[in-house]
């Protein structure tokens, strides 16, 4: 085995060649994980709430929208973002930039789904009791259901979290220094170490989205636990 | 520079031969990692409830070390990365298959199984206790407990989580075009750099993609209303 492979490059994996060059690997990972979480929150947010309104004009577009993020591959969706971009406003996008929107878009609908079932999972008397006190649809949901609900939500947010960890992955296949890059440069240039590589790689990516998930399982528990009190 | 569009270069001809060509390698490898996963999940789900700790344990660390990663690192590392793991004969049987086919079908199964491991086992789950205590009382083995009662119990009510884990499947396949089997999205990707029509192309293979998608997940979504309330628990 050629483990030294790894020691050589561990700085490579986990900042790339930053303080002398670009800013990669594992860091970079996290970047676009963390951008792609904070954009997808927002634009899962309003595609959320306009498919829960009652207006056929804001439901059915995010209705379309959703459905078919979610029934294409990611892969697709990033060779959209990169292929025509060019096509659509006359210049190229830098990889990371379009592979950023790609993820952004493509999580939105499934942050889109949990906001939908997590305000619905809401009792339906908080809406009534809120309309009642004489506070608007809007802002009934703005200082009543969305504080509720969101809350409720922690837990699926991190596991979204963890999974476009995961999905950052895919930004290598159009040339965004992340760390599966790194590791398939590190391949190429040294030959004789794939299995040691790939395994270093999958360990990094492992302790970032275990953390997260083990995180998110106790965060559960606990707001379970909060609910039951309250009822 | 306007960009006229040409639908007939990929619907016909060669371009519409690699387009169907690259359909048939994604539902291929779509099925495979389909039902071996559904294998080694079951197998790895029911690991999970024996009371044996070493069993307990490799179910736990497999489920979570696969669920994880992502499914891209897997998939170099099967095609990598695997040869000095394996052994001898095992390397060479895969050597005389078409290696990136067998490679990709193995990362998706083994990813997939992660994830219906856990969809069954949670299914499992949602049996009351004393489904299988009053098996056990008749007499049946833990094996066969869980074969005849619990496990057909069980599956019933996961099929709409498993259906979307197969869906997903469908989607993952997309990303072995980075070891160069040639799936659909493969095929597109040549296509574009062939004809710099890439428009048409990603617009038929994702409306391919979306229409799988969206005929599997009506035809779910009719099995929850019609046959699901049926269920007791």
């Amino acid at each position: 085995m050629h483990w030294n492979v790894i020691a050589n490059n561990l700085t490579y994996f986990l900042i790339g060649a930053y303080p002398h060059g670009e800013l990669g690997g594992l860091a970079m990972t996290i970047l676009m994980a963390l951008g792609g979480i904070f954009g997808a929150f927002w634009l899962g947010l309003v595609f959320g709430l306009m498919r829960l309104s009652k207006k056929r004009w804001l439901n059915l577009p995010a209705l379309v929208y959703i459905e078919i993020i979610r029934g294409t591959p990611l892969l697709m969706l990033i060779f959209w973002f990169y292929f025509l971009a060019p096509v659509l406003w006359g210049r190229s996008l830098p990889g990371h930039q379009s592979a950023l929107i790609s993820l952004i878009v493509f999580t939105s609908a499934y942050i889109a789904e949990i906001v939908r079932a997590g305000v619905l999972a809401l009792p339906k008397g908080q809406m009534e009791a809120a309309r009642g006190t004489g506070l608007s649809r809007m802002r009934a949901m703005r200082h009543v259901i969305l504080p509720q609900a969101l809350f409720n939500m922690i837990p699926s947010f991190v596991n979204q979290f963890v999974s476009l960890t995961k999905d950052t992955s895919l930004a290598f296949i159009i040339g965004v220094n992340e760390l599966t890059k790194a590791a398939t440069q590190v391949n190429n240039r040294t030959m004789d170490a794939p299995t040691e590589i790939y395994i270093t790689i999958a360990l990094l990516y492992f302790v970032i989205c275990y953390v997260l998930t083990s995180l998110s399982r106790r965060l559960e528990k606990k707001i379970m636990r909060y609910q039951a009190r309250q009822r | 520079m306007a960009y006229t569009f040409d639908w007939k270069l990929v619907l016909s001809g060669e371009y519409g031969d690699w387009i169907v060509q690259g359909l048939t390698i994604t539902l291929k490898i779509s099925a495979l990692a389909i039902f071996f996963s559904l294998v080694l999940g079951t197998l790895i789900a029911v690991l999970r409830l024996t009371r044996i700790k070493p069993l307990v344990w490799f179910s736990a660390a497999f489920t979570e070390f696969f669920r994880n990663t992502p499914l891209l690192v897997q998939i170099f590392f099967w095609y990598f990365g695997s040869y000095s793991i394996l052994p001898e004969f095992v390397n060479k049987w895969l050597y005389r298959q078409d290696f990136e086919f067998a490679a990709g079908v193995i990362a998706l199964t083994v990813y997939t199984s992660a994830f219906i491991a856990e969809d069954i086992r949670s299914g499992i789950f949602a049996i009351p206790k004393t489904q299988i205590e009053a098996s056990r009382a008749t007499g049946l083995s833990f094996l066969q407990s869980m074969r005849f009662v619990i496990l057909p119990q069980a599956f019933r009510i996961i099929i709409p989580p498993l259906i979307s884990q197969f869906l997903n499947v469908v989607k993952n396949s997309s990303l072995v075009m980075t070891i160069g089997v040639m799936d659909l999205t493969y095929m597109t990707r040549q296509i574009e750099s062939y004809t710099f029509h890439g428009f048409e192309a990603f617009t038929v293979a994702t409306l391919i993609y979306l229409a799988i998608s969206l005929v599997v997940s009506l035809s779910v979504n009719i099995y929850n209303k019609r046959v699901l309330k049926l269920i007791p628990y």
